[in-house]
């Protein structure tokens, strides 16, 4: 069963016809502004009590054996280091294509994630698999440089070959309060992705607030976005599940307003095989079916790939293998 | 369509619990068998299988039971030191603790409410109470009731079937340590975790005759609360029985404290968190099947959100799971007995005939036991029967305001005042209908929370009495 490999184009008119007037609500600073904060408040305790009762749920056997092979599918196995080589992505790539060396039964990874610069490397190592690059840009992790730096940066990858790009946003001017300004480079980066999709890393961690995080992903999702994501992984706290389930609530409503799907991407901090399946469960009662889709939702993650492949191995043959059984990449 | 990622059965382990085939009644410390012999069966209301044949305890078991508290009560009890008689609690709490998981596999059997709820809930919440108390036992002089408390003697309480467990433990853990002992009749559709509860006395060596245990019916309830040897009468459940109760004790020197029905409001103003809210709302109903005599069954939303409110509710509820009992990933579970489903079902009826518009989500019920599924009444106003009467099950009905002034208006225009809930993100605005609203309890941005160390109790028809925290202590104090 393969889904859709991403969201369907995005249609900035279909908005209109229930609604949401984009181009009205982001014309100006005051516009954005009034209608980012009339969306409706987050409580925090109630987030976090839903997250938490969310995280009680039982999954066994026959969904336990869907949900892992899912979140194996969902995976960006990522390597954003500054001793990042050409021979570590290649492992990385082979990894992604087939994670499980002894079951051909096992499926691909999502995306192969990395620096911009090493996407030519990933390119190669990929060819004819369905594993896509994606690259992050826009000065990655800090987003602190002039945009046409962080475009440059962006159109790079792209040539180079990135299917996706992984921006991060100006939590400066977002804190500030410059909606507008951070709105704008969203869809100035959104063009110079071309036929990329863009992922729109909102770095929650440094926003604090569910409030800051409902906010900040309609306006990445007013930008043009066509995932948001939680955190480049480099902040602590990076995902957690209810700041997830805030994101989930966000592009389930924006569905609801404009009839366009926008994905999720936590990233950062899952490392095993029961934390996926919290978020699994989280995207199937929150945001509903169509997001249990790589095209949809997806882990940033690099360490949770083989604690999900020794739950595989364990699902299928009754034993816990342990760590040596799997491949260190 | 059915979703790729259905949850596989979850159910937890019956085999943890022992539940024996009958039982007698627990009195003087011993199980015993009933003077005149009678007995009743209680039933899963899941599946309607019988679990155990329960001893019906007569008028002359209510008098040796009495007798036998009486004893304790003078003999060793009152003149147990605080400091033992919290010793005994916390190894009750402790003991609680440890056999949580049969508690809870039990009264998910006897009581058909979901394990996750039993296990989360009504468990941990039992035993944090026998904490609790088990902490003010040597200190009631401290506890602002005078400079040297004295216990009451012997307490004859009655307890309802919604939260068994949990319910005995509010009943009988600020009794013992006032220094009070107990005859406690558990409701007759739910007896079999006060009877393991029996078991964890003997457990802990509590003194036989401090907590004596009557199985039995509405008889045996009448009985206990007429008794002459009764100084004090606890009851929860229906505001009729509260009445019948207060009329068998005026112009006796028994001291009473009655917590009765509700008909709560839950509040959602224009500003609230929607998402949290909505939350709030499933929780505050159908928690517990609405088998609970706070349950938010009175939804005022403002109406200029209130269609908006109402979709995501209804979304909400599609996703309610409704089902198996031990099932781990079950919401909501079933109705308690025959009887109250019946009531269930002819409120439900009344509200139709009335003209509300009544939904609920498609869900397959089991075609054995008592069920009823999630539903919500919209278009409801003040005068129909399902904005008035507590329904007591998982029956939401769905009303609008305009004003907040309004919204307390509508919300204190009932003979009830048990609790309420306001959602909104104004700090002011929480704080205004607060000091306004004619309830126990108000709960801000949440619902249903409870816990130890904060009193719980009716305003009107919802009694009288504050159970819980130092209040709690007040009652069985003189």
């Amino acid at each position: 069963m393969h889904g859709r490999a991403y969201a369907e184009p995005m249609s900035l008119t279909s908005g209109l016809e229930t609604g949401l007037d984009v181009t009205r609500v982001t014309a100006s600073d005051a516009a954005l502004r009034t209608f980012l904060h009339g969306l409706p408040g987050v409580d925090q305790v109630g987030a976090e009590a839903r997250a938490a009762s969310l995280a009680t749920r039982s999954v066994k056997t026959t969904a336990k054996a869907w949900a892992l092979d899912m979140a194996v599918r969902m995976v960006d196995l990522t390597t954003l280091e500054g001793q990042d080589t050409p021979g570590k992505v290649r492992a990385l790539c082979s990894k992604a294509i087939r994670p499980d060396p002894t079951d051909p039964s096992c499926p691909s990874t999502a995306a192969v994630c990395v620096y911009g610069d090493l996407v030519p490397v990933a390119k190669e190592a990929l060819a004819g698999s369905t594993v896509k690059v994606a690259a992050v840009a826009t000065a990655f992790p800090s987003g602190r440089a002039t945009m046409p730096v962080r475009l440059a940066d962006t159109r790079a990858a792209v040539e180079a070959g990135a299917d996706e790009i992984d921006m991060v946003i100006d939590r400066g001017a977002f804190l500030a309060g410059r909606y507008l300004e951070v709105h704008d480079e969203v869809v100035e980066v959104k063009q110079a992705c071309g036929s990329a999709h863009l992922k729109v890393i909102l770095e929650t961690g440094e926003l604090a607030t569910y409030d800051s995080v409902r906010r900040a992903s309609w306006l990445a999702m007013l930008a043009g976005a066509d995932f948001v994501k939680t955190s480049t992984g480099k902040v602590q706290p990076a995902a957690t599940l209810p700041v997830t389930l805030v994101m989930l609530e966000a592009v389930r409503d924006w569905l609801a307003v404009t009839g366009r799907h926008v994905g999720v991407k936590p990233a950062g901090g899952i490392r095993t095989s029961k934390d996926a399946l919290r978020y699994l469960v989280t995207v199937k009662e929150v945001a509903g079916d169509a997001w249990l889709d790589p095209g949809l939702f997806r882990f940033g993650a690099s360490t949770l790939l083989n604690d999900l492949l020794m739950q595989r191995m364990r699902q299928s043959t009754g034993r816990y293998p342990g760590p040596d059984y799997v491949t260190v990449d | 369509m059915p979703s790729p990622f259905e949850y596989a059965p979850a159910p937890e382990s019956r085999a943890v619990v022992d539940v024996r085939s009958s039982y007698g009644l627990f009195v003087d410390g011993e199980f015993t068998d009933p003077v005149a012999g009678g007995s009743f069966k209680s039933i899963s209301p899941a599946t309607e299988e019988v679990l155990a044949e329960v001893a019906e305890a007569s008028e002359a078991d209510v008098d040796l039971a009495v007798r036998a508290a009486r004893r304790a009560f003078q003999r060793t009890w009152s003149r147990t030191s605080g400091r033992e008689r919290g010793k005994y609690l916390f190894r009750i709490a402790r003991l609680l603790q440890e056999r949580s998981r049969e508690l809870a596999v039990l009264e998910s059997l006897d009581n058909g409410k979901p394990i996750r709820e039993s296990r989360d809930v009504d468990v941990p919440l039992a035993a944090a109470h026998f904490f609790y108390y088990a902490g003010w036992a040597d200190k009631l002089e401290y506890a602002g009731f005078g400079p040297d408390p004295r216990p009451l003697g012997v307490a004859g309480q009655v307890i309802p079937w919604n939260f068994p467990l949990l319910m005995l433990a509010w009943k009988i853990a600020p009794a013992l340590a006032t220094g009070n002992t107990v005859v406690l009749k558990p409701a007759e559709t739910t007896p079999l975790t006060a009877l393991l509860f029996a078991e964890i006395c003997q457990q802990a060596d509590l003194p036989p005759g401090v907590v004596n245990i009557l199985t039995g019916a509405g008889e045996t309830g009448r009985a206990l609360v007429a008794h002459p040897g009764v100084d004090k009468v606890a009851f929860t459940g229906t505001t009729e029985v509260g009445r019948q109760i207060a009329r068998a004790v005026a112009g006796t020197d028994k001291r009473v404290t009655l917590e009765l029905g509700g008909k709560a409001a839950n509040i959602v103003f224009d500003d609230a968190p929607v998402d949290q809210a909505v939350e709030g709302i499933v929780n505050g109903i159908f928690f517990n099947q609405g088998h609970v005599c706070c349950a938010g069954s009175r939804l005022l939303v403002q109406e200029s959100v209130a269609e908006d409110v109402l979709d995501r509710l209804k979304r909400r509820m599609s996703t309610l799971r409704v089902g198996d009992p031990l099932d781990k990933n079950t919401d909501v579970g079933a109705i308690n007995s025959a009887e109250q489903l019946a009531r269930i079902r002819a409120l439900s009826e009344v509200g139709e005939a009335e003209g509300a518009g009544r939904w609920s989500p498609p869900c397959e019920l089991p075609s054995n036991g008592f069920w009823f599924p999630p539903t919500v009444f919209t278009g409801v106003s003040q005068a129909h029967r399902i904005a008035r009467e507590e329904i007591f099950g998982p029956v939401l009905s769905v009303l609008t305001f305009r004003t907040p002034a309004e919204a307390v208006e509508k919300a204190n225009n009932t003979p009830y005042g048990l609790s309420a809930g306001v959602w909104t993100d104004k700090g002011s605005r929480i704080l205004w209908a607060a000091a306004r609203l004619r309830a126990g309890v108000v709960w801000a941005n949440t619902f249903n929370k409870f816990d130890p160390t904060s009193p719980f109790g009716g305003y009107k028809e919802s009694g009288y009495g504050r159970e819980g925290g130092r209040h709690g202590l007040e009652g069985y104090l003189r």
